[in-house]
């Protein structure tokens, strides 16, 4: 990877590139299945997953494997968060501290899926240069928080400059400290739009691989019925 | 008649010979047993209130109404700014969650800032104003050892800020302090209060406050105060409940001489049948028999507090100067228990444990006895078998 310096006139319009990245990785629906593999330090887990999306706030996941996990569901209505656990039959409303908890020990925090906000809502973008990313020309985008409740106050992200996906994202501490990296990759063509199926998070602080979000099948706009989004399935 | 009594029954045992040292040495044993037992958990006691006073509680802590000690989520919200005024004779410690790498592992913490100045407490905080570096911390001698970090150390901390922003830097250990009270050390970073308001930007936020000696009590809406009862409850349930864990020993120890002593006085309730029968007869009452035997059985007690005297008072003299070494696992019980502890022998316990021995001993010895009171004095002094 090498950064270009070029004017700031030169760069386009940090908006228009986030609408596009927006067209590609949001959707009035979709369905799909998905793998989360936790690289810890001895082993690797695998969980298994099919989720239901309706626009930006609401999702339904259902754990499928392993045997542990399989049958525990979770439920996001805007910025509201339940969990079914099928051993115990419990339904937990997850709030306040209980947010910031590791999403079955990943790198991922229930707070990081929580953000309801659309970035442009809380972050001004600006486009800082350009660079080559596994052989793809990027813009690196820099955002700067421009509200005070938001987790990282700084962030960086490759944005894919022809498929306007994005390729890596770096999110900052206020100190100026690198905190976690997420790396976007296979890129597919699906109906009409670029997708990146696999996504690496990873804490930066801590040593390891971090958590690898891949999906195994995913359908955009399809039907999905109201009840999914409803308490009443999590115990279905 | 009692002094009689006493002669007779004191003859009546020594002439036992072995059956009364058996006794004897059985229930002085447990005798011993039960003081040193006793007095170690008391010195335990002690030696844990005096720590945790002096490490942690000062005299007495007024925390934020929204704080509960034992529910961490309650720290996001648990803290609050009291009056200048209302601040007299308070040390402020505010507290706040955070992340620490050290080596690449993740690590959860309290970070705990506090008054470089205070002198409440006995946490070298003075350390604080003779350093220059950016974010300097304090860690106890067990978080030292769990993390393995020594003075001088640089680790990277995480934490948020009151908005809930991420930010992140490096700490430098400035000292590792010895002390026996785990509350005050595992998982915790003691740093300037001042430092952790720069941090945080809960700026003259406090969770809780220290109460200094001459604080004197007012009510403070949002606010609630515990004294050294409330406070010290915990430890105090804590170590009862080891008393009466270890008293299943020396009750079980106390039964077998008991048992003993009542064996004997079966034993003895049939065998000298026809000496109850001559005592009658010269004139003694029933109940002056009963009164004989339970005297006898009684004396074994006496006779253990005086063996049990002989080498327990030494013993437990030396004990108490040199005390016991403690495992160094007990540490990890995470109540306050200092490396070697210092038994402590009441009067109230050498009394108390006295008393329950010749009690015990005389209602076993009673026991048995009272069938002589049945006895027909005629048939007693035939020896015919009743």
């Amino acid at each position: 990877m090498a950064g270009t310096a070029f004017g700031q006139s030169n760069f386009p319009d940090a908006e228009d590139i986030m609408n596009k990245v927006d067209a590609n990785l949001t959707s009035d629906s979709r369905v799909f299945n998905s793998k989360m593999i936790v690289h810890g330090t001895r082993s690797s887990r695998t969980i298994e997953s099919k989720s239901y999306a309706r626009g930006n706030n609401d999702s339904f996941t259902k754990y499928l494997s392993p045997s542990r996990e399989k049958g525990n569901k979770m439920l996001k209505l805007g910025n509201r968060l339940w969990i079914y656990s099928r051993t115990t039959d419990r339904i937990i409303k997850i709030s306040g501290h209980m947010l910031r908890q590791s999403v079955a020990g990943s790198d991922l925090s229930y707070e990081d899926m929580m953000e309801v906000r659309e970035i442009t809502q809380i972050y001004t973008a600006k486009v800082v240069g350009e660079s080559i990313l596994d052989n793809r020309k990027t813009w690196v985008m820099d955002l700067k928080a421009k509200v005070k409740d938001v987790a990282y106050e700084h962030c960086k992200v490759w944005i894919d400059q022809e498929r306007f996906i994005p390729l890596r994202e770096e999110l900052y501490a206020k100190s100026g400290q690198l905190l976690k990296k997420t790396v976007f990759s296979h890129v597919i063509r699906i109906q009409d739009r670029w997708f990146p199926m696999q996504v690496n998070f990873k804490d930066m602080l801590k040593k390891g691989k971090g958590t690898d979000f891949v999906i195994t099948q995913i359908e955009f706009n399809p039907e999905i019925p109201d009840y999914i989004f409803s308490k009443a399935s999590l115990r279905k | 008649m009692p002094v009689l009594a006493i002669k007779l029954a004191y003859r009546n045992l020594v002439g036992a010979g072995l059956r009364t040292w058996l006794n004897v040495s059985v229930l002085s044993f447990a005798f011993v047993v039960i003081i040193f037992h006793n007095g170690l958990i008391d010195g335990w006691n002690q030696q844990a209130r005096r720590d945790t006073i002096a490490w942690e509680y000062g005299f007495g802590h007024l925390l934020n109404k929204a704080y509960d000690p034992y529910d961490p989520f309650s720290l996001q919200d648990g803290h609050g700014i009291l009056q200048t005024k209302m601040r007299q004779r308070l040390i402020p410690v505010l507290i706040q969650q955070g992340t620490l790498y050290p080596g690449g592992r993740m690590v959860p913490v309290l970070l705990k800032g506090i008054e470089t100045d205070q002198e409440i407490l006995k946490l070298p905080t003075k350390l604080f104003l003779k350093t220059d570096a950016d974010i300097p911390a304090l860690i106890g001698k067990r978080m030292a050892r769990a993390l393995k970090l020594k003075k001088g150390d640089r680790v990277l901390l995480r934490w948020r800020d009151k908005n809930a922003t991420f930010d992140a830097a490096n700490i430098t250990i400035i000292g590792i302090f010895n002390n026996n009270v785990p509350t005050v050390d595992n998982g915790q970073i003691w740093i300037p209060i001042e430092k952790l308001w720069e941090m945080t930007g809960l700026s003259g936020h406090a969770t809780l406050f220290i109460a200094t000696n001459d604080y004197v009590h007012v009510p403070i809406p949002g606010w609630h105060f515990k004294d050294h009862d409330t406070l010290l409850a915990v430890l105090d349930n804590m170590i009862a409940m080891k008393k009466v864990g270890g008293s299943i020993i020396y009750f079980l120890l106390l039964a077998l001489a008991l048992l003993a002593i009542f064996d004997t006085q079966v034993l003895s309730v049939f065998r000298r049948q026809r000496e109850i029968g001559t005592y009658i007869a010269l004139g003694m009452t029933r109940l002056q028999v009963v009164a004989l035997f339970s005297m006898e059985g009684a004396m074994n007690s006496l006779l253990a507090t005086l063996v049990g005297s002989l080498y327990g008072i030494p013993l437990l003299f030396y004990f108490a100067k040199i005390g016991i070494g403690m495992p160094a696992t007990a540490d990890d019980m995470g109540i306050s228990i200092a490396e070697r502890i210092f038994p402590v022998y009441g009067a109230g316990l050498i009394l108390g444990t006295i008393a329950l021995v010749v009690i015990s001993a005389t209602i076993v010895s009673f026991l048995p006895a009272k069938k002589i009171a049945k006895m027909d004095p005629a048939d007693a002094l035939k020896g015919k078998i009743q």
